[in-house]
């Protein structure tokens, strides 16, 4: 586990898709130096050969009858977009020029 | 009062369910301007419900279970119509247009939605400091925090604004806040109660379950929110047990371990040890036999955590985009542009802080020294659990390190924030059900809460072993009251 710089986090904020001010990357980068920090501790705990936990009580597929529900929601979710435009949401041109 | 209590008035016709809804609501308007656990006070809905069942109550119905008990619900679980903003400027005007079970099944249950609770920002916290629409204060000392992230429903309990709450624990956030405002709180066993409508925060460890005034309340809201539910696969199917009649099994000869790293962790109150520790005797003299045992790992819990919660909510946050709900940053070029500006602006520091450090912990080269590694040893600490309990039917320790913090103390270093769920962690990793309950007060007058880890599934025993420890230990007797809120 490396030391993480701002051009890392400008890097994961970029992935994450956070538009982060710079004054934003370097206060991220400090905390984020400190925090991975403290989780490097995880480095010393003999870990070979064991098995990662998905979830911590096992859960079994849950088959049920393939029923046709119907349900009217199509309206209220669509009075949740920020932008509509009739049945569809809106949104600023996807491809930039 | 006491749920059953509140049952037998009704019952009697000695108050109806619209002078206790009026009652609440008019100590929500006394307190809540200062303390704020309230993001929204549904008045006119609960008034509406107080009627409907004194109306029932009248052409002679029989009540269902929670009749008339008002319930404060923490602002991430979906209520139908009504605001749901998981205190974030993300969901300010989301009104979801869908139901939560768990809320669904109180309503069933004559329950009555008094009002939704702030919390941290998305359930990202410790304190309800990090809530986009202001803190929430403790009730027993308004300049100190009333812990997080449940801390809105934790804090109208303890002031007798509802008779009971919801709240959601990832890792700590209902017992951690029920120790702080010196309340009941329970979460279940990682899968005994439904999480659909709950807006997800990480899925792994996320569980919803209730703050109360007692353990028996407790039982009671368990009882009709815990059962598989069609709608949620990770729900169990297993069967749910009568809470409340076996709230007085017998403890004699019940094997209680206290764990010894908490009790040897230097981060530990000195007070807080001495109180917890004279519970451990209080449990003896009720039967109980005390041992001390090891979990190795349990000091590693919050370095597993801070890996595996923020990857997980890292995955469950990249679903506001600002295209179909939520916030939308206004002219911007284009969809790229559009959604990173709105989460930038739509999502508070701590909640970024967590989906950088997810992001980061799960990108190509960091998987396995990060994520994997976590998981792995999330494995050893279900282990050293998987060994105490060959030994002890449950285990005994602090909920929380310390006693509530003053507002502030923690906001500008996250790690130290962290830190205060070193003890409530490693039960959400494990998927084991735990309770926080009243154990008594340090010298400033503000609760200590011990914490009782069971085995999975066995809400049953917890129970009953944390009620009887109530019914001794009779903590609000020697309740400091010149500290509490008026």
């Amino acid at each position: 586990m490396s030391q993480i710089n701002s051009e890392d986090v400008r890097k994961v904020a970029q992935l994450a898709r956070l538009d982060l001010p710079e004054e934003a990357v370097e206060k991220y980068t400090s905390q984020l130096e400190k925090i991975l920090g403290y989780v490097a501790q995880l480095e010393k705990v003999d870990t070979e050969g064991i098995q990662p936990t998905t979830r911590a009580v096992e859960v079994v597929n849950v088959a049920r009858e393939d029923n046709t529900l119907k349900t009217d929601e199509r309206e209220s979710l669509l009075a949740l977009a920020p932008q509509r435009e009739g049945d569809f949401f809106r949104v600023p041109k996807i491809l930039s020029d | 009062m006491a749920i059953a209590e509140w049952r037998e008035q009704l019952k009697r016709g000695e108050v109806s369910a619209r002078e206790l809804v009026d009652e609440q609501l008019d100590r929500i308007n006394q307190i809540d301007p200062t303390m704020h656990a309230f993001l929204d006070v549904t008045g006119d809905r609960a008034r509406a419900d107080a009627d409907r069942i004194d109306e029932a109550r009248s052409a002679g119905q029989t009540l269902p279970p929670l009749a008339g008990v008002p319930i404060a619900i923490k602002d991430n679980l979906c209520t139908k119509g009504i605001t749901t903003t998981c205190s974030s400027r993300m969901l300010e005007d989301f009104v979801p247009p869908y139901e939560s079970t768990v809320t669904e099944r109180l309503w069933n249950s004559g329950a009555i939605l008094i009002g939704k609770t702030n919390l941290d920002e998305f359930a990202m916290g410790s304190s309800t400091e990090t809530s986009a629409f202001g803190a929430t204060f403790n009730p027993w000392d308004l300049s100190r925090v009333p812990g997080g992230s449940s801390g809105g429903s934790a804090a109208a309990v303890a002031s007798g604004e509802c008779l009971a709450a919801l709240g959601s624990d990832t890792g700590g956030s209902i017992r951690q806040p029920a120790s702080f405002c010196g309340v009941v709180g329970l979460k279940p066993t990682y899968g005994r109660v439904s999480r659909w409508g709950l807006i997800a925060f990480a899925s792994s460890l996320d569980q919803v379950g209730p703050f109360t005034n007692s353990v028996a309340d407790s039982a009671e809201i368990l009882q009709v929110i815990a059962g598989a539910d069609p709608k949620d696969s990770t729900c169990l199917n297993a069967a749910v047990p009568d809470y409340s009649a076996s709230l007085f099994d017998s403890v004699k000869g019940l094997r209680v371990g206290l764990i010894k790293e908490c009790f040897d962790h230097e981060g530990l109150a000195s007070e807080v040890k001495e109180s917890v520790l004279a519970a451990a005797v209080q449990l003896e003299s009720l039967g109980a036999e005390i041992t001390e045992v090891s979990c190795p790992r349990f000091n590693d819990g919050i370095a597993t955590y801070y890996v595996i919660a923020p990857s997980e909510a890292s995955a469950n946050l990249a679903r506001y985009d600002g295209v179909k709900y939520g916030y939308r940053s206004e002219g911007a070029e284009n969809l790229a542009s559009m959604t990173a500006r709105s989460r930038a602006e739509g999502f508070g520091s701590e909640v970024q802080r967590r989906i950088l450090i997810g992001t980061y912990a799960l990108s190509a080269g960091y998987v396995d020294a990060f994520y994997k590694k976590a998981q792995q040893v999330r494995t050893l600490i279900r282990g050293d659990f998987e060994n105490a309990y060959k030994k002890v039917d449950v285990l005994l320790t602090p909920t929380s390190p310390t006693t509530a913090f003053k507002a502030g103390d923690h906001v500008d270093d996250p790690l130290s924030m962290y830190l205060s769920d070193l003890l409530t962690i490693p039960a959400n990793l494990a998927g084991l059900p735990a309770i926080s309950l009243p154990c008594g007060f340090d010298e400033k007058g503000l609760p200590i809460g011990l914490q009782l880890i069971g085995n999975v599934l066995d809400e049953k025993r917890l129970l009953s072993v944390a009620h009887q420890f109530e019914q001794v230990a009779d903590v609000k007797a020697i309740h400091p009251k010149g500290h509490f809120i008026p």
